[in-house]
């Protein structure tokens, strides 16, 4: 992690080494494409335009060299090597350094040193609950899993979860109470703070005012009702940056209370999500993406699968498994909505509201698919859809008979579900009223960086007289408060909170707090209710005590060990539609679209969204986060204003070139992406960059609040992009590790046309799609397309397996491109972070990738999403290249990789045709900060520089499993051995076993017919290898539907 | 003209032929070294805070392994025993011998006592003693007579060399179960051998029978049947 801080600067040395950028020119590589034929997938416009710099990551694994010093003289080079033969031969034979042993004075129960305990807890994002195991050696949470038995976890987790770990150790973290900047004590604090509190309580808490974020804690609901009680007339705020404003708003227009809306997506046999990525974003989606994959995997024997339509403005996780995807700009997909509404009988019929020829057509498909499918059915918009789209889905799915079935509202899970903007102005007003005497801000809220930017929620601050922030880290927001309190981080704390479907999950501390960070509930404890050493156990125990029922001391020890109160699901409501509400939505969509539809034609519409990595931005210190490509774009370390082709020629903007976006006089400087398959007139900037005061995230990307206002909070409509002169360096893997395709060879033959022969003798099928039709009517028709190499046909004699044979599979059919498998692969394997700059030369060191691939127009592509781990061939190229036997085959299939043995020599990579390898050219793992050994898995050694690593299965896995098995002279019993990333993944698109075992998952995954190799014709013989993905097209759209990888096959 | 003298004819025909001799002497020497107990710390005893006596608490007082070494048939490590586990005993005898005092203050004060690991294996090798043991593998195949030890010290080399060459061949050190435990077992004693395997039926009435090498292979070989123990060499069983 050291070289994130000296991620910046370095750049310049070595900056004429590389080419120079070239600027990519859109109208080329559409003309490119548009000449090119056959089932070709495609990675970036790059590839299309077939820049150098892309042919330098297609040839070489590694483009650039670990080279510190140009030029170097012949003089220079013999010094550097004396030196490094000094360094290397002497260091070799330094004697091991003496080793303490530090037994305990006395053993705790349980714990057996070097055995792992996994304890259930909750883990919290944007203040809704996820369950999850975490996994504790000798004391210290090295790795979350999902906890199989909570509801929105079933065992696996979301990416946040995973990066959990690393926040907890982070050595950024506020370590200390402060006040005016300098160290003071929790006395001292609670002291202050009581003195001025003492006066407030005669006032009745007048001018008391808390802010917090979302809150779906009981014991922290219930902490704050006490307050409420003891202080009539303070005021409790919340403000959650990426909440759910939109949803609660059309809940209480649509059903007169603010009304949580859940799914159950295994009953569903069609699913539209409109502009929404309902299924990997928001409180359920880890479940949902469980219930939506056992609806999807379609298998020999099994055809039976469900249709996902997504019509969205921006592409989606969920929009790359979708068997119709249609890109309609923001307005449109209102329009569209409320066509679809009309059609299904949602709303009254009144005018055709849609212009487009195709997606007329496709509400007319839909709606007629829908209604076929009443009450198996769930039209889905998420949180950034505007109020009135949300309230017609609500009426869709009432029309639908979904209500019920598929769709179930409940009692809200929010403990407080008030309108979070509505809170967050009224605080400003008063603020700038002098009506606040003492704010306080708990929870990690960041408002000076979050609060909307018309509400002037800064200099309003700055008329509080005391101001006290909570939080795990000291941000913008502390800077202006006197007192900061440091958080204690969810692993280290007693709490409990709601999952999306109300489950209450609890919180255990598996660690005490490392930086001495206080809770909510001790801070609340302290200042309000006059219990200054009241610790969170007490807190949320004596909350507990008079609900659960039974004796307390059973009840209480079963709800700490499952980490779920019993029953506490929320009960669906009897909720109905107000058919006024339906017409005032279908009146405000007309407006708009009028609006919208009037505007010059040099205006997008900007979308703002949470990052899918850092959030809303409190997640930027979290260097896994920062550095795992964020699915479809492939960024790391950045945000990046992004818009489609077609888009960035009308505004004549470059891709990776800076611009400004203005809107409503409100102007931000921005990098320009180009990402394929946005809409028309659509442009797109996360939050959750562009910090001020944020550590090593300072300065990183563009903010996108200073555009967000209280009125528009995820639409911008009508906004101005110019471009600027001055470009922006991107950290963007899509085109590292690239695999070869055969040659494109646009431009070939006499009329422009390639030779179709050439064409197909050199085709490679890295992404193998196919219909259920074609799959129905010829179970074979994957196998027929590979180019299996004939048994034998290598130098090398077999490889026997007595005993395992272990395998992976992975079904490409329901992996939506999540990433989480990346960051829960960094966790268990101590796979460090590099940087934005080594980012950009092609050297981060995930072990798995998610290769993302377009296929057909630029405009509106296929999207497929395929992960990437090491292949464990059975011919495997790296192996008999090695010089030093560091990478050898195992009695299992294994390409085992030891470490203690590579020399560096990298001619494995080399050699490796899917790209797998990863070197260590600087040493990325940091190993002075001592607090981060602790996070380090100890069943995995840490890697040094110049050594190679790559994946492994998870070996340390494989052998623990096989140790206890063999100890207790037992099979390894099914199911129980898991890689990291197969543990978790939410649609269980991974499988691993043992291949030799025919009633294993994996051996029957691979002997499925949709089963085939990457690369197969190489002859490496994979032992990874993927189930084609297979799309469930409705009849009539697909006539009209431009799928030439389906056509041109037949 | 003569540049060089004659003499430098020989020195020359020295050198050349003797470079192969200074080759070879360089790799035994290097060789050597590698393998010394300067090395190795083979048979080298470390000081430590107390001078725990195995001899004194195993062959004196018949104390078994397991009672201090907690984890050696769950875990990967064998486990050190905590200080209340000394003070079990140290509360009752010996409680106010001066060499106990590091015991005594570290119970009292609740520091751990730090002790100096004796066999210390590279971070990247991944050893797991619960294994070894639920295979029969003796203590005393890698620790050696540790009872007739008064001061610990490391009895094999530790090398890779040593660890491969049993696991290549894992017969010849393995013993029934029962003995894993038994510092003392010795697989030629009659009376333990008649234990775990029948002997032939010639040697059964002879009173001065003893097990020959061919009839402890015998019951090696049936107990690497029993035991299912197989020969595993591959990188990833110890390096991860």
């Amino acid at each position: 992690m050291e070289s994130v801080n000296d991620s910046k600067g370095k750049c310049g040395a070595e900056a004429s080494a590389q080419p120079q950028p070239v600027r990519l020119d859109l109208a080329e590589v559409r003309e490119k494409l548009s000449r090119q034929r056959g089932p070709e997938v495609w990675r970036s416009l790059e590839e299309l335009a077939e820049t150098p710099e892309f042919e330098e990551f297609l040839h070489r694994e590694f483009p650039r060299q670990a080279s510190e010093i140009d030029a170097v003289s012949r003089r220079g080079f013999l010094q550097l090597a004396g030196a490094s033969l000094a360094l290397a031969g002497l260091t070799g034979c330094t004697k091991q350094p003496p080793e303490g042993i530090v037994p305990y004075v006395k053993q705790p129960e349980y714990i057996v040193p070097g055995r792992p305990l996994f304890f259930a807890t909750t883990l919290v994002h944007g203040g809704y609950a996820q369950g999850v195991l975490a996994e504790s050696h000798m004391g210290r949470p090295t790795k979350i899993e999902g906890n199989p038995d909570h509801p929105a976890s079933l065992g696996s987790t979301d990416v946040f979860a995973q990066a959990a770990v690393l926040t907890l150790y982070d050595p950024e973290r506020s370590q200390s109470i402060l006040h005016d900047g300098r160290i003071a004590t929790w006395g001292a604090f609670v002291a202050d703070l009581g003195n001025r509190l003492r006066a407030l309580q005669g006032l009745g808490g007048e001018g008391v005012r808390i802010l917090t974020g979302t809150v779906t804690s009981p014991t922290f609901a219930a902490q704050m009702q006490d307050l409420l009680t003891r202080f009539p007339r303070a005021r409790w705020h919340q403000w959650e940056a990426a909440g759910g404003h939109h949803g609660r708003a059309a809940a209480t227009r649509a059903f007169g209370q603010p009304l949580a809306t859940r799914y159950d997506f295994s009953a569903a046999r069609v699913v539209l999500a409109i502009d929404s990525d309902v299924l990997t974003e928001g409180p359920g989606n880890v479940r949902y993406q469980r219930d939506f994959a056992r609806t999807r995997r379609v298998r020999k024997g099994n055809l039976q699968m469900s249709r996902l339509y997504a019509v969205e403005s921006i592409p989606t996780n969920t929009g790359t498994l979708a068997d119709h995807r249609l890109p309609l700009p923001a307005a449109e997909i209102e329009a569209f909505t409320l066509a679809l509404a009309q059609a299904v009988g949602a709303a009254t019929a009144g005018g055709d509201v849609l212009t487009d020829a195709r997606a007329r057509k496709f509400v007319q498909a839909i709606a007629q698919d829908l209604r076929a499918n009443a009450g198996a059915s769930i039209v889905a918009a998420d949180e950034y859809s505007s109020p009135a789209v949300q309230v017609l889905v609500h009426a869709i799915n009432q029309a639908l008979g979904n209500s019920g079935r598929t769709v179930f509202h409940t009692a809200p899970v929010d403990a407080a579900p008030v309108d979070h903007v509505a809170s967050m102005r009224e605080l400003v007003t008063d603020m700038s009223a002098g009506r606040v005497e003492l704010l306080l801000m708990l929870g990690g809220v960041n408002p000076v960086y979050t609060a909307p930017a018309d509400l002037g929620f800064t200099p309003a601050l700055q008329k509080v007289p005391l101001r006290v922030h909570h939080g795990l880290y000291e941000n913008e927001t502390s800077e202006y408060c006197q007192w900061h309190v440091p958080a204690a981080h969810e692993l280290e704390s007693w709490g409990d909170a709601r999952s999306f479907d109300g489950t209450v999950s609890l919180m255990q501390p598996l660690i005490e707090p490392l930086y001495s960070g206080k809770t909510g509930h001790e801070v609340i404890a302290a200042l309000f209710a006059n219990r200054a050493d009241a610790t969170s156990f007490e807190l949320v125990q004596a909350h507990w005590k008079t609900l659960l029922v039974g004796n307390f001391e059973e009840a209480w020890r079963k709800v700490v060990h499952d980490g779920i109160v019993p029953a506490t699901q929320l009960p669906p409501a009897g909720a109905s539609v107000d058919g006024g509400a339906v017409q005032q939505a279908a009146n405000d969509i007309r407006a708009s679209l009028q609006r919208a539809r009037s505007e010059g034609s040099n205006k997008v519409t900007l979308r703002l969204r949470p990052d899918p990595t850092v959030w809303d931005g409190s997640l930027a210190q979290n260097v896994w986060l920062q550095e795992l490509p964020k699915p479809l774009s492939k960024l790391t370390w950045d945000n990046a204003l992004m818009v489609g082709p077609a888009t960035a020629e009308r505004l004549k903007v470059s891709h990776e070139e800076t611009a400004e976006v203005s809107w409503n006089g409100r102007k931000v400087q921005a990098a320009v992406w180009v990402l394929p398959g946005m809409a028309e007139g659509t442009a797109t900037l996360s939050l959750g960059y562009g910090r001020r005061r944020a550590g090593r995230a300072t300065g990183l990307g563009f903010s996108a609040y200073e555009l967000r206002t209280s009125q528009n909070l995820w639409n911008l409509p009508g906004a101005e992009i110019r471009g600027l002169a001055g470009r922006h360096d991107f950290a963007c893997t899509q085109n590292h590790h690239v695999l070869p395709q055969g040659k494109r060879k646009s431009g070939m033959g006499e009329d422009g046309e390639i030779p179709l022969a050439g064409e197909q003798a050199e085709k490679r099928h890295l992404v193998m799609t196919g219909t259920l039709e074609e799959f129905r009517s010829d179970p074979d028709f994957i196998k027929k397309e590979r180019e299996e190499p004939e048994p034998g046909e290598s130098l090398y004699p077999g490889w026997k397996y007595e005993g395992h044979k272990w395998g992976m599979a992975i079904d490409l059919n329901v992996c939506t491109g999540c990433s989480t498998c990346i960051v829960a692969c960094q966790a268990e394997n101590n796979i460090p972070v590099v940087g934005k700059e080594q980012v950009q030369r092609g050297r981060e060191m995930h072990w798995i990738r998610v290769d993302r691939y377009y296929a057909g127009d630029m405009d509106d592509p296929r999207i497929h999403n395929q992960p990437v781990p090491c292949m464990q061939c059975e011919n495997a190229p790296c192996e008999v290249v090695c010089p030093v036997a560091a990478t050898v085959h195992s009695d299992e299939g294994l390409n085992d990789m030891v470490y203690n043995r590579c020399v560096g020599t990298r001619y494995c990579s080399n050699n490796c045709p899917y790209k797998v390898r990863r070197f260590n050219f600087l040493r990325y793992s940091d190993r002075e900060t001592p607090v981060l050994a602790l996070l380090q898995n100890p069943d995995v050694t840490v890697r040094m520089r110049g050594v190679m690593e790559k994946c492994t299965y998870c070996v340390q896995r494989i052998e623990q499993a096989k140790i206890e098995s063999k100890v207790e002279n037992r099979p390894i019993p099914a199911g129980t051995l898991q890689t990291a990333c197969q543990q978790a993944c939410p649609t269980q698109a991974i499988v691993f076993g043992d291949i030799n075992d025919p009633e294993s998952e994996v051996t029957r995954w691979k002997s499925d017919p949709l089963s085939y190799g990457l690369l197969e014709m190489l002859n490496t013989r994979p032992r990874t290898t993927y189930l084609a993905k297979i799309t469930n097209p409705n009849p009539a759209l697909a006539a009209g539907q431009a799928h030439p990888e389906h056509e041109e096959r037949t | 003209m003569q540049i060089f003298h004659r003499s430098t004819n020989t020195l020359a025909k020295v050198s050349i032929f003797g470079a192969v001799f200074f080759i070879a002497l360089f790799a035994w020497i290097f060789s050597t070294l590698l393998r010394s107990s300067y090395a190795t710390g083979q048979g080298i005893v470390l000081k430590q805070p107390v001078p725990f006596s195995h001899d004194h608490h195993v062959a004196g007082l018949g104390i078994d392994c397991r009672y201090c070494h907690t984890a050696v048939e769950v875990s990967n490590s064998a486990g050190m025993p905590s200080t209340e586990t000394c003070m079990n005993c140290h509360r009752q005898i010996w409680t106010n011998a001066d060499l106990l005092e590091p015991v005594r203050s570290s119970f009292a004060n609740n520091t751990p006592i730090v002790w100096q690991r004796v066999h210390d294996l590279p971070d990247f090798v991944y050893f797991n003693h619960s294994v070894h043991v639920a295979k029969g593998i003796g203590c005393a195949s890698c620790h050696g007579q540790v009872d007739r030890m008064p001061l610990m010290f490391q009895q094999a080399t530790l090398q890779m060399e040593w660890c491969l060459a049993c696991h290549r061949d894992p017969g010849k050190n393995v013993r029934p179960r029962e003995e894993v435990f038994n510092l003392d077992w010795e697989p030629t004693d009659p009376a333990s051998y008649k234990r775990y395997m029948q002997p032939l039926p010639a040697a059964a009435s002879d009173p001065e029978w003893k097990p020959s090498k061919a009839d402890v292979q015998a019951l090696q070989a049936k107990l690497v049947k029993e035991y299912k123990i197989q020969s595993l060499t591959s990188c990833s069983t110890c390096h991860r």
